[in-house]
């Protein structure tokens, strides 16, 4: 069949199960958007407002349903608008599949109109990418692309395709042949000596504690999880990505790690005399300062990624591997054990931690960011997908939403970039049509990425943004009220009207000022098909608690005040 | 066992890597990236068309050469990685060093010490000559400072190439695959 190298693209996209992608035209890529117009009724093509949205997007729906997202621009300005969701995706390992167009192979290295050097400029944001030199390559590149993003540690991939060889033709046969790779293994399982390792420490720890990080979820381990902590009788504490790894009602999961974790279970994490990690990467942000971090613990890691093992923490046992088949290899060697008395320490530590939740002390009268986070929890059930963008709310989320499934609150964690939340949410909720999506945005992250409105109303994307409002880049003002003695240099925001924002790209709009509004608010978001916007209007200064502050040791932590305690005092 | 010496914090990688433009710039990448500590990095082709090898000299004082090896390890187009020091192994360095020989002092000098050193004078006239030397890193640093007091006025390295002792062979069965639906194509990759 003679096709065009555009055409080639559309119908390898089609071989690997490709039903939308988000993206947006431009000249380098013309003749492919030219192609998705012959395939318009095979691959649904959204156009974004602005290519940053799509990458977003792309990765939203990576992460809602763990299958490969993808997002096209043109050269130049669209493939380097792409940059900040590559490198996004590549911090989370996220699987996405960027296409660009380039311009045409004459022209590289000339400065032509709209070149940028794009596998340059992507290399260290992506797993891997190519630069398409012959259209006969082209379909191997794109099987390949799919191939290592979704497989191994997933993470972005981009293909840069010159315009000369998306009008090219050829007589074109899809290559059936599976994609081999002579350097690109991802390891299996654990060798028999790893499984003793582990087992001796699992089976005769008497402080053990599982770390389970995102990992759990991308290796689909949440059963394997579960029996290993259950059947040992260890506790659960989740990253931020690790949300939805375990139940957060499950009686041994005791809440997250890390900066803005639950005290106890950082403090259960310095006292183990066992860390087992699982899917996680001991990132800064979960182990304060690594000199004093866990003292007293052996340690077990399990990590798909090789070049994780003894990076940040030095481990006494290290399985490069598939988090399910290691678990699976291990769980049959794990005896029956409970430690009450370890379990029992941690549950008062946490009821320490609800003597000081604000939750449960709050007298004043102006709405809480943790109020509205709780009661959007309570409203929805606890069943929504929730995808948040950076700051407070980020970290509010993550305390007051508990969730029951996997992969149901994203979030950008490793590279933190604010505007991912909205059209990451706009991608979630294309890949889980019948799943109830959150946006859950600060007022700040919100309008880096607010032009994404328009694309959530053409394409009639029945998701609810919720925008929590404090007129402040909240997070970074908590910062300077605590590190920089309260000089509020550039934080506080003058914002528009998001309510007339909204209605002015015709999406209905509520504005929420206090608690007794809240059960209405998330009725009104429901009972609207497609996109709906509600301005939660918050207390300015609140301050999320505790917080670790940046390379401080783990369990020094700046705790909220027990009501009667002074403001400041740390444990 | 390693020719670098018990006290060295140095490590010698070995990488197979498919032949194709930019591994090296990917590799260059990663090791900027990652803040490792690159010595020497040398690049050549083997006796297969399509398979380059990298020796990398790198000091692991701060990363450990495994944790090294598994980062180069995730680049897709590294096919193998082996570090080579952790074995006994055979490690080369050539150096082209020009010396001033403007007086008789200067000539006999050079002759002199190249005597001591597996070194060979290449090119000689009445102003400067060139030593030529392809020994261990460590003498040809040696070599180096013997002949600095007469006057070194340019340098070149290569950069350590290194290779195991024995039977221990570093090499790889992949052979880069036919491509049915690239047929109309082949003639273009020579097959
Ligand atoms: C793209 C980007 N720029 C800057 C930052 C630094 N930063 C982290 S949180 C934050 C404030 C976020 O403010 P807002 O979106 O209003 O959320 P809030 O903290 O108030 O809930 C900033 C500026 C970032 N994470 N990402
Ligand atoms: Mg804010």
């Amino acid at each position: 069949m003679m096709l065009t190298g555009a055409e080639i693209i559309i119908e390898c996209l089609i071989r690997e199960g490709v039903k939308v992608v988000f993206g947006y035209p431009g000249g380098a890529i013309l003749p492919t958007y030219d192609a998705f117009y012959k395939y318009r009724n095979q691959v649904h093509h959204v156009l974004v407002r602005h290519e940053q949205g799509a990458s977003h997007m792309a990765d939203g729906f990576a992460r809602a349903t763990g299958q490969v997202g993808v997002c096209i621009a043109t050269s130049g300005p669209g493939a380097t608008n792409l940059v900040t969701g590559l490198a996004t995706a590549m911090m989370d390992s996220s699987p996405i599949v960027a296409i660009t167009g380039q311009v045409p192979r004459a022209a590289i290295g000339s400065d032509a109109f709209q070149e940028t050097d794009v596998t340059g400029v992507t290399l260290p944001v992506t797993k891997h990418n190519y630069l398409v030199t012959d259209i006969h390559e082209l379909a191997y590149v794109i099987k390949e692309a799919f191939y290592i993003a979704r497989s191994g540690r997933p993470g972005p991939v981009l293909i840069d395709v010159p315009k000369d060889i998306q009008n090219e033709k050829m007589d074109f046969v899809y290559p059936e042949e599976p994609v081999r790779l002579p350097g690109y293994n991802p390891p299996a399982g654990a060798t028999e000596q790893d499984v003793q390792d582990a087992l001796e420490l699992i089976n005769n720890a008497k402080k053990p504690i599982i770390l389970a990080g995102h990992g759990v979820m991308m290796s689909g381990a949440m059963q394997q999880l579960r029996e290993l902590a259950e059947r040992a009788g260890i506790p659960v504490t989740l990253t931020l990505l690790g949300k939805g790894a375990m139940p957060e009602d499950h009686p041994l999961t005791v809440g997250m790690m890390g900066m803005h974790g639950a005290a106890a279970c950082n403090y259960a994490i310095q006292e183990a005399d066992l860390l087992i990690a699982l899917g996680m990467r001991f990132d800064d942000r979960v182990t304060g300062n690594l000199k004093t971090y866990s003292p007293n613990s052996k340690k077990i890691h399990v990590d798909i990624d090789p070049s994780e093992i003894n990076k940040n923490v030095k481990v006494e046992v290290g399985i490069a591997g598939d988090l399910r088949t290691v678990l699976s290899q291990v769980l049959p060697g794990v005896k029956s054990n409970s430690h009450p008395q370890w379990v029992g320490q941690i549950r008062d530590w946490l009821e320490d931690g609800n003597e000081r939740d604000i939750l449960n002390n709050y007298t004043g009268t102006k709405l809480l960011g943790a109020q509205v986070i709780n009661d959007l929890w309570r409203y929805t059930g606890g069943e929504a997908i929730t995808v948040t963008d950076v700051g407070q709310h980020q970290m509010l989320e993550a305390q007051y939403y508990p969730h029951r499934r996997p992969s149901t609150m994203l979030t950008s964690g490793g590279l933190g970039t604010m505007g991912f939340g909205f059209p990451a949410a706009i991608g979630a909720k294309f890949g889980m049509p019948h799943e109830e999506v959150w946006a859950i945005v600060g007022d700040g992250g919100f309008q880096m990425t607010m032009c994404e409105l328009a694309t959530a109303v053409q394409e009639n994307v029945n998701i609810n943004i919720a925008v929590l409002n404090n007129a402040y880049l909240g997070m970074v003002r908590q910062w300077q009220e605590f590190f920089y003695d309260e000089r509020y240099q550039s934080t506080p925001m003058v914002n528009p009207d998001f309510v007339k924002l909204a209605e002015a790209f015709g999406i209905p709009a509520m504005r929420v000022t206090s608690r007794d509004q809240m059960a209405e608010s998330v009725a009104f978001a429901r009972n609207h098909q497609g996109p709906v916007l509600i301005e939660y209007v918050i207390e300015k200064e609140e301050i999320v608690y505790p917080m670790v502050p940046a390379g401080a040791d783990l369990h020094n932590m700046i705790r909220r005040p027990k009501p009667g305690e002074k403001e400041g005092a740390t444990a | 066992m390693s020719e670098h010496g018990a006290h060295s914090s140095k490590h010698t990688l070995i990488a197979l890597v498919e032949n194709k433009p930019g591994v090296l710039n990917r590799v260059a990448s990663l090791f900027r990236r990652r803040n490792f500590n690159v010595d020497s990095l040398t690049v050549g082709r083997t006796h297969k068309p399509h398979i380059s090898r990298m020796t990398i000299v790198v000091d692991t004082q701060r990363t450990s050469a495994r944790i090294v090896a598994a980062n180069l390890k995730k680049l897709i187009n590294i096919i193998d990685v082996n570090i080579v020091s952790e074995h006994p192994h055979v490690s080369r360095d050539l150096a082209l060093i020009k010396v001033r020989t403007d007086d008789v002092d200067s000539r006999n000098a050079v002759t002199e010490v190249c005597d001591r050193y597996p070194a060979r004078i290449v090119d000689i006239g009445t102003k400067v000559a060139i030593v030529e030397i392809t020994a261990q890193e460590d003498i040809v640093e040696s070599l180096i400072e013997d002949l600095r007091p007469i006057g070194i006025v340019e340098l070149v390295r290569t950069g350590v190439v290194a290779m195991g002792r024995g039977i221990r062979i570093m090499d790889t069965d992949y052979e880069p695959p036919v491509r049915v639906a690239a047929q109309n194509g082949l003639e273009r990759y020579g097959v």
